[in-house]
């Protein structure tokens, strides 16, 4: 092809072909005729040729393409028929020769180039086309289906020209993509609620679906936990004991502890007991579920052989909580890695720019004509009040001293007022749980509202700030004077704070409780023996308490506010009853409650290793809670977040939950003694210290029997052994020295 | 599911396949969703028979749509310009659509459905109607005329890189590249 393309003469005829375009003709350089591309037409009157340099395409057709784009202001798409150009090219002698050079499928090739080129009508770069051999492959090509087959055909017809390897890196790079595919339609059968969530896309736009995305995420994150936990640490502690597969257990009472920390007498239910006791124990773990492998008191077991291997369940319990903690991490980071991207590289305006809103604005997965109508409502108001937004900082850059002195003093107030109600919040839940662990064993069976009422006081107290404390920040920040878009995130940023604050401070009151020590024997002990004989089991019951209160409180909410109030709304007609309406589905909220769940699930699974299968089977149900009552309880709020960020808002919530828990869980394993009455940390200080244990015992067995086989073969014959040996000590004592001391 | 309905040859499966982004099944599904809209006598042919614009429109993926009318005439390949589908051109628009297509793809075709007048290049008057196909029908669903200067205005100059008030289709696949809500809305699945 190049060299007829170095002989091109291209001449821009100045007489119109037309009233609206110009005659281009190519001049035969044999007969030095000019013809006018498009008709063919013999042109006697030509005008100055072009100078381009047309050996940067690849065939004629990228030129007539080429020369297509050039004048794309003058050519309107339409006029520009498929046929003519093909025709007449075909017919110069060079192109005829350069036909029958290449034996077969040349003909088709040059019908393929001539139709799928012009037809498209829009101006394509033409190094992109029809490149051999890294041609995209015909289905990323912006055609019809009938022109990707016939691109594809002449793709396949280049293929027999090129070299065998490059041929068999073809065939093997498609049927590899034919694999992948394959797979991936295997793999989106078994996606959970792909039908579910679909609809609730088709009806609430990708808003609300990237709220049930997550939560479907969190489903699968905490069963896998439960995998985790179970094969490694619950799995075989109940074969052990049980004695299966020729198994053993050891228990190893701890040396050098008083005998009064290993006191720990669970209070099993004994004799004749009434009916309501089982369920006050299923409700807060205590009695005959304290003694199950739900949690930590069970595993009280120091090694368990299998036949001949030795397994160390402490060490296994240890690093399947560090291992569990890792997972989560690096899978929300993985699934977090694009929104990072997006927000770190654009920075936060690019997110709600206006290309954005204007070019992505619409879902096109909306298939409910009401929902379309909603959306159209929310994209004018969020137009609105953007361009109102822009119009306000105007105003605010026009502020004066006196104004900006008197707004900055009342946000200082503000600010004071919220911390007021933030240490408020705190004040009362340690109360509550001092409160509640001192009168739990004092009130007694008997009285069995009020010893479920005291039990479950923590939680009732955190759910009560965790509901009322979002109401008075946002009541707050109207008088702060902020931009509408600040107002949201920064009352979303104090809400967050709320939530997983007041897990903290209910952790940080049961320490300083279980830690509370006056007399020398608990001193002995490290941590209140008398009332937490075996803490661990007493931190994972509140947990447990947590996740099952939780539970109930957004079970309660649907059945007895929601479904009520939307009877009320569709059967009576007063004024104030239809003002009210039915609630709305706000995304934010709703996140932060599933959030404050997990965080404490993943710091309740170290106290209670089946928890996770607990938090699985609840968000499982909350799942088809959420949906009935959003489809026929909610209305979806006005102004609902963007999916994409929503997606990267839940992940950094989650992130930051992730990361709050990992404090507690610090401190109780590598700070707080563990207890010497249960669990498998008895004849170590700390949880952590079987870590180090294990390393050093490890490498002094492996050193002795290193020792012992030297001395077997006659090391001491060996010159300079007395001298060497003295040295080698001297330099291990100042190590372990210096060691000692930093 | 009647007996009368008939099937899709296998190598045109394979075929389709190969040439657009959909799966052996969302290929199988379009093909029955198609086969609805065709009347009773037509159902045989399936592959080279023409769906008229209005029976296109029926389908719910479209019918909320205030695109519907672009997509049609985007993807349809009729002679007469009545913006008729087969069912090739119904493949087409699915894959376009589908959540594989690469986004190459996709901002290409959102070019040729928010160009109103098909000029190659969106301007004025096409990012107007736009707005308004976003904001929904009816006159109180509107921008006021200085909002919309307001907010054409930013979205050119966020977008038209060259400055001839009119943005290409490098500088739209360019804009949309940074558009992280482009992907998950650009979406139709049966």
């Amino acid at each position: 092809m190049r060299n007829i393309l170095k002989n091109l003469v291209i001449n821009i005829s100045t007489i119109h072909h037309t009233q609206l375009t110009p005659r281009v003709t190519l001049r035969c350089l044999h007969c030095g005729l000019c013809r006018c591309i498009r008709c063919s037409e013999q042109a006697t009157e030509v005008g100055p040729a072009i100078q381009q340099d047309w050996n940067k395409y690849q065939s004629l057709q990228e030129v007539v393409t080429g020369l297509a784009w050039t004048f794309n202001k003058l050519w309107l798409p339409e006029d520009f028929p498929a046929a003519a150009p093909a025709g007449f090219l075909q017919q110069l002698p060079s192109y005829q020769s350069a036909l029958r050079r290449r034996a077969g499928g040349s003909q088709r090739r040059a019908g393929a180039q001539g139709s799928a080129g012009l037809s498209g009508g829009e101006p394509r770069g033409p190094e992109q086309q029809g490149r051999e051999p890294e041609a995209r492959p015909a289905r990323e090509q912006p055609l019809s289906i009938a022109e990707k087959r016939r691109l594809r055909d002449c793709q396949q017809a280049d293929i027999k020209h090129l070299s065998g390897w490059q041929q068999w890196k073809r065939t093997s790079s498609k049927s590899l993509r034919k694999v992948l595919n394959e797979a991936k339609e295997l793999s989106s059968h078994l996606e959970l609620w792909r039908h579910d969530i679909h609809s609730i896309e088709g009806k609430f736009g990708t808003g609300i679906q990237s709220y049930f995305s997550f939560l479907r995420f969190l489903v699968l994150l905490n069963f896998i936990i439960f995998i985790l936990m179970f094969s490694f640490v619950t799995l075989p502690s109940i074969i052990s004991k049980y004695g299966i597969f020729n198994s053993t257990i050891a228990k190893i009472p701890p040396k050098n502890t008083e005998p009064h920390c290993t006191v720990y007498k669970p209070s099993s239910n004994e004799g004749l007991v009434y009916f309501y006791t089982y369920l006050k124990d299923l409700l807060s773990g205590t009695g005959f579920l304290e003694v199950t492998s739900l949690f930590y008191g069970y595993y009280t077991i120091d090694a368990a052989w299998f036949s001949v291997l030795n397994y160390n369940l402490p060490l296994a319990y240890l690093l399947t909580t560090f291992a569990y903690l890792a997972l989560s991490l690096i899978w929300i980071i993985k699934r977090s890695v694009d929104g990072f991207k997006q927000n770190l590289v654009h920075g936060e305006d690019q997110f709600q720019s206006y290309c954005n809103k204007i070019f992505a604005g619409w879902d096109f997965c909306i298939t409910d004509p009401n929902a379309a109508q909603l959306k159209h409502h929310s994209l004018l108001c969020e137009l609105q009040a953007d361009l109102e937004e822009e119009r306000l900082k105007q105003k605010i850059a026009d502020r004066t001293m006196k104004e900006k002195l008197r707004i900055y003093s009342l946000r200082i107030c503000i600010n004071i007022i919220v911390i007021a109600v933030l240490s408020g919040c705190f004040y009362s839940i340690f109360r509550a749980t001092v409160f509640s662990r001192e009168n739990s064993s004092d009130v007694s069976n008997t009285d069995f509202q009020a010893n479920l009422l005291v039990q479950y006081l923590p939680s009732i107290v955190i759910t009560l700030a965790n509901f009322i404390a979002p109401q008075i920040f946002s009541f707050l920040i109207t008088f702060e004077d902020y931009s509408p878009a600040f107002e949201i995130r920064l009352t979303l940023m104090r809400c967050v704070f709320v939530r997983l604050a007041n897990i903290g401070v209910l952790l940080f009151s049961l320490w300083s409780h279980i830690s509370d020590c006056a007399t020398d024997e608990c001193k002995a002990c490290g941590y209140n023996y008398e009332l937490y004989p075996c803490w661990e089991s007493e931190v994972g019951q509140e947990m447990y308490k947590l996740t099952i209160f939780d539970f109930i409180i957004i079970l309660s909410v649907t059945l007895f506010l929601d479904f009520p109030r939307k009877l009320l709304v569709t059967h009576c007609p007063c004024k104030p009853v239809q003002w009210c309406g039915l609630r709305v589905f706000g995304i934010s909220d709703n996140v932060l409650e599933i959030i404050y769940g997990q965080t404490i699930c993943w710091i309740g699974t170290f106290f209670s290793p089946l928890l996770p299968a607990i938090a699985t089977i609840k968000y499982f149900i909350i799942f088809y809670i959420k949906k009935i009552s959003l489809m026929h309880t909610c209305k979806p709020a006005a102004r609902p977040l963007r999916a994409s960020s929503s997606n990267f808002f839940f992940l950094v919530v989650l992130l930051i939950g992730l990361v709050l828990a990992f404090i507690p869980l610090g401190i109780s394993i590598a700070y707080i003694s563990s207890s010497k009455a249960c669990g498998p940390f008895r004849s170590f200080n700390t949880s952590w210290a079987v870590v180090p244990d294990t390393i050093i015992k490890q490498f002094r067995d492996d050193e002795l029997e290193h020792h012992d086989i030297g001395l077997e073969h006659d090391a001491k014959g060996a010159p300079a052994y007395s001298v060497l040996k003295t040295a080698i000590q001297l330099g291990c004592k100042a190590a372990i020295f210096l060691s000692e001391r930093i | 599911m009647g007996g009368s309905a008939s099937m899709l040859p296998r190598e045109a499966l394979s075929e389709y396949q190969e040439l657009t982004f959909l799966s052996k099944q969302e290929i199988l599904l379009a093909y029955k969703r198609f086969s609805a809209l065709l009347p009773k006598e037509e159902r045989v042919n399936v592959c080279s028979a023409r769906v008229p614009k209005s029976q296109i429109l029926t389908l719910p993926e479209l019918r909320a749509n205030p695109f519907q009318h672009r997509i049609c005439h985007v993807f349809s390949t009729s002679e007469d310009g009545d913006d008729s589908m087969s069912f090739e051109d119904f493949l087409d628009m699915l894959s376009v659509f589908s959540d594989s297509a690469t986004s190459d793809i996709k901002s290409h075709y959102a070019f040729r459905i928010f160009d109103f007048d098909d000029d190659g290049t969106l301007d004025r008057k096409d990012l107007e109607k736009l707005v308004n196909c976003l904001t929904g029908q009816g006159e109180e669903s509107r921008l006021s005329n200085m909002e919309m200067e307001q907010l054409i205005q930013n979205i050119l100059e966020e977008s038209d890189i060259d400055k001839d008030g009119t943005i290409n289709l490098s500088e739209f696949q360019h804009v949309i590249s940074r558009s992280p809500d482009f992907a998950s809305s650009f979406k139709i699945i049966l």
